[in-house]
């Protein structure tokens, strides 16, 4: 008699059978690389499901051009160990209007830098599904996503008119134009998430470790100085703090979390203890409520 | 630092207590006002996996939106999209994740607005335990019935029987023990494998996570205690080997592995695999993985097969234990629940899609409809959203599968729309049609190439398409005549001959009109099989159908033409008076007045009435006809 898989071995099954499915059944697949922990543990899955063949799809990374920089090497340093095609878009239109999330707000930022550019960068590449991070326990309007989620040819969600998805049984047909967005990870906690890292010796963005590095204050987080191009309000003055980030993204956008963690234990163990979800992290979620599900009809991740 | 030590002593204890965690799924279900999404807010809250921002808005949004007068509204947590929000119901299956030092589980929340019986059926395909909440004031009512019907159907075997809103009817125990045996009695048929029933107060946590003062006289443990030690494992790696092939990996010649997940069984380097539909055996090699080569794969794991001999198995294969074949047919029969709001059509081709095989599939028989009232039979003739019914399908090609209750994922399908993509159906095989193993095709000498031969043409079929009184008769009607004269052996297939003959049994419903062309495609081939050029003037409206008959033939068999008149022009020349009378009623169903007609995106040939007089017309297809080599040398 077998012992029964534990509940990571079932996630990680999982996800490897949705990534197969999906380059068994569309032409031009491409995997959303947004260079977080969630990507990397997807990538991590992706070497895992196909090998020995490497992944047979590129890496896409919209790049907003306000990412970390220590993001940006690790992604470059990546992409060169294990041999794999990265493609980097950026917004060139909204780059020449020099949009920005100091002068023109979190949520216009967003939308012009990263939902049109994901957009502009599918339609570039015709591709007909993406992998994406995304995990159901993120927030509310997320937990009813499916794990293929259909697009219309202008990339937009309809959470009243969604595929029924039963046993793992995955609806893959698309349109000429239309595409789907696959999560793999939708099953997964952001515990899990920590474990599996651990558990694989999952390499990750320094950042996730706690370091001393410049913050300034603002509305109750810490916001990294990480270049020269931070705009710094009156009264405010850079300061080196023990820091770490739970999630990241822009780095005038993500919060800093007060942490002692250098490694992966205590960081996991932080999380055993944390009181204060991942989100909370991410500044343009608190725009309103239901803001996510704003975002992710207009075509956001 | 002692708060570091206290994290590596949490830590610890931590992965100590994670390692060999198992994983439950389960479904809550209920009435509408039952509860549910108060009970999963409970457990979140109760086991401690609410952050503290996540607290915050829920106490900020039970202010705004809460139904529960100062209290926290714990369903708030969980019905997600803000439609639902507004209107205070829950209206798509939502996911929820927490654990507990015991399992980590995975919380299908559905819904129990009658219309949305296909949500309950999607969260029960993947649980391995239903909770079935009642209002103790209400006790068991029909949609307790359904949705016990329902997670029976999908094969869970384990229920709880959550009695909620215990507090209103004052811990009330003789009620209590009433609905429970009310619910006993009915949950005979279902044969489930265990039922617990729990008095439950999901808003104030009576017996949810804790024992409650409230109910002395109940011995049984409360709603998280059975979850967290309730057996479900079925012991998949048990049962004879199955591997459903999901991708054939060949990064260069010396490497071929078939990819997949163990969907029940084990296996071993050096064991003896059969690809299930065609019988070829070979051993298997290796199993190999990132982390190495395996000495066994159980079930639910993914892998990679590399066999020691070269046999012809690609994605949709099935690999399985030699001893233990599943069976192989083209007609199964199956349970089928309905998905979609447009209707079951028997004979309308679907595509099916088992494990990971898709072929094409039609409903050949809808042998009754189950009434989820009172779990009856009921004759029917199409199946509505979330209707219930049990089919015969057929199949454009044998498939490799086993029975649902033997094997879930080589059980199981669903149906899909050709046109929309739709899922429109979701299926359980029940049985296998085991004739269809025996019809083999004969073989014989003379054949439609030596019949087309022999009269000098290729065969085929003109498919004329079109509303009534576009032309379509007139043309097929120069167009024969004119390949009669050139020495053409032809016939005609139209309304006149076959509606008053093989299909005068037919009406004009939506699928009395599929099952007509069914017909009249059958025929059509059989005269192509004789070598002969069919010319089909029907109306045939739908898309799907015109597809189906394109199919049924060779590639350049069939000719779509659409005979196109806009509907003001056809019911002005009325050739019948047909028009008149369907305006005014006396006729139903009058394809272009209260019937649609699909007009063919891509016909073969277009030919517009209102540009071009019929005999230019019927000129243009002998002209096709000879360009495409159909009528020999002349």
């Amino acid at each position: 008699m077998n012992k029964p898989l534990t509940h990571l071995q079932r996630l990680e099954a999982e996800a490897i059978f949705i990534m197969r499915e999906v380059v068994a059944n569309f032409e031009r697949p491409v995997m959303l690389y947004s260079i977080g922990k969630d990507s990397s543990v997807m990538l991590h899955l992706a070497r895992k499901a196909f090998y020995p063949a490497p992944p047979p799809f590129p890496l896409l990374h919209v790049d907003t051009t306000w990412k970390f920089r220590d993001m940006i090497t690790f992604r470059d340093e990546t992409a060169r160990k294990y041999d794999l095609k990265l493609i980097v878009h950026t917004n060139q239109e909204g780059r020449d209007q020099g949009i920005n999330p100091f002068d023109h707000g979190s949520s216009h930022y967003t939308q012009v830098m990263k939902t049109q550019a994901l957009k502009q960068a599918l339609d570039l590449g015709r591709y007909d599904a993406a992998f994406g991070g995304a995990r159901r326990d993120e927030e509310k309007s997320r937990a009813k996503e499916r794990i293929f989620s259909f697009r219309s040819a202008s990339h937009a969600w309809d959470p009243k008119n969604q595929r029924p998805e039963l046993w793992s049984l995955f609806n893959t047909r698309v349109k000429p134009g239309e595409s789907i967005r696959v999560f793999p990870l939708s099953n997964w906690t952001e515990l899990d998430i920590w474990q599996y890292i651990l558990s694989e010796n999952i390499e990750i963005v320094p950042l996730y470790f706690a370091a001393e590095r410049p913050v300034v204050q603002r509305s109750d987080q810490w916001i990294m100085v990480d270049d020269a191009r931070m705009a710094l309000q009156p009264g405010e003055k850079p300061e080196m703090r023990m820091v770490r980030f739970r999630t990241l993204g822009c780095y005038p956008l993500t919060a800093a979390i007060e942490s002692e963690a250098t490694t992966l234990e205590t960081i996991v163990a932080e999380m055993f203890v944390a009181r204060t979800s991942e989100r909370q992290g991410r500044l343009i979620d608190h725009d309103e409520t239901g803001s996510m599900e704003l975002k992710k009809r207009e075509g956001y991740f | 630092m002692d708060q570091t030590l206290d994290h590596t002593k949490a830590f610890a204890e931590f992965i100590a207590h994670s390692e060999g965690k198992s994983l439950l799924r389960f479904l809550t279900c209920g009435s509408v006002d039952d509860g549910k999404s108060t009970l999963i807010g409970r457990l979140l809250y109760d086991s401690k996996r609410l952050f503290e921002d996540q607290l915050a808005t829920l106490e900020a949004d039970s202010e705004k939106f809460g139904t529960t007068e100062g209290d926290i509204d714990f369903a708030l947590l969980v019905d997600g999209l803000v439609a639902e929000r507004e209107q205070g119901i829950t209206i798509d299956v939502a996911y929820r994740y927490f654990a507990t030092d015991q399992r980590r589980f995975i919380v299908a929340d559905t819904p129990g607005h009658e219309q949305y019986t296909r949500n309950m059926a999607t969260g029960a395909s993947n649980s391995d335990l239903a909770v079935l909440l009642v209002d103790a004031q209400a006790g068991i009512l029909t949609q307790t019935r359904r949705h016990a019907y329902i997670v029976s159907l999908l094969g869970i075997r384990h229920v709880i029987l959550a009695v909620n809103k215990i507090d209103l009817i004052g811990f009330d125990e003789e009620r209590f023990v009433d609905i429970r045996n009310e619910f006993a009695e009915f949950a005979k048929q279902f044969d489930f494998e265990s039922i617990v029933t729990i008095p439950m107060s999901a808003r104030y946590g009576d017996n949810v996570t804790d024992r409650s003062a409230n109910t002395p006289w109940y011995g049984g443990p409360t709603l998280l205690e059975h979850l967290e030690t309730v057996s479900v494992d079925e012991n998949l790696s048990d049962k004879p080997f199955r591997f459903p092939v999901q991708w054939v990996n060949r990064p260069n010649a010396d490497f071929r592995g078939y990819t997949g997940t163990v969907a029940e069984g084990t296996v071993e380097p050096g064991d003896r695999v059969v690809v299930a539909r065609t019988g070829q055996a070979a051993n298997i090699s290796r199993i190999v993985t990132l982390d190495g080569d395996l000495d066994q794969a159980q079930a639910q794991t993914a892998v990679t097969l590399t066999l020691d001999a070269e046999i012809d198995a690609s994605r949709g294969d099935i690999l399985v234990a030699p001893e233990h074949r599943p069976e192989v047919s083209d007609q199964i029969a199956a349970h089928i629940i309905w998905m979609s709001e447009e209707e079951l059509l028997p004979g309308r081709p679907y595509l099916l899609k088992s494990g990971t095989r898709t072929v094409g599939a039609a409903v050949s028989e809808l042998k009754h409809q189950v009434d989820v009232e009172s779990i009856k039979e009921l004759a029917a003739k199409t199946l509505g959203l979330n209707d219930i019914g049990l089919v015969n399908l057929s199949l454009s090609e044998p498939i490799a599968f086993d029975l649902y209750d033997d094997n879930k994922t080589t059980g199981s399908f669903i149906l899909i729309d050709r046109f929309t993509n739709a899922t429109v159906a979701a299926g359980m095989i029940r049985f296998g049609l085991r004739r269809a193993t025996n019809i083999h095709w004969q073989a014989l000498n003379v054949n439609r190439d030596s019949r087309a031969a022999l009269k000098g043409q290729k065969p085929c079929v003109l498919w004329f398409t079109g509303l009534s009184g576009a032309g379509k008769s007139t043309i097929a009607n120069l167009v024969e005549s004119k390949l009669h004269l050139m020495g053409r052996h032809t016939y005609m297939l139209d309304g006149d001959n076959i509606r008053h003959g093989l299909n005068r049994d037919l009406g004009f419903t939506d699928a009395d009109r599929v099952e007509n062309i069914r017909r009249v495609a059958e025929t059509a081939k059989l005269f192509v099989d004789a070598g002969v050029i069919v010319l089909v003037s029907f109306i045939s409206p739908f898309r799907s159908e015109r597809r189906m008959a394109r199919e049924m033939l060779d590639e350049g068999e069939f000719l779509e033409i659409f005979v196109d008149a806009p509907l003001a022009v056809v019911e002005e020349r009325d050739p019948k008076g047909l028009y008149k009378k369907a305006r005014a009623g006396e006729i139903q169903h009058f394809t272009g007045i209260d019937s649609p007609y699909e007009a063919p995106l891509e016909p073969d040939l277009l030919l517009d009435t209102t540009t071009a007089d019929a005999n230019a017309l019927a000129d243009q297809i002998v002209e096709r006809l000879m360009k495409g080599g159909y009528l020999g040398a002349a």
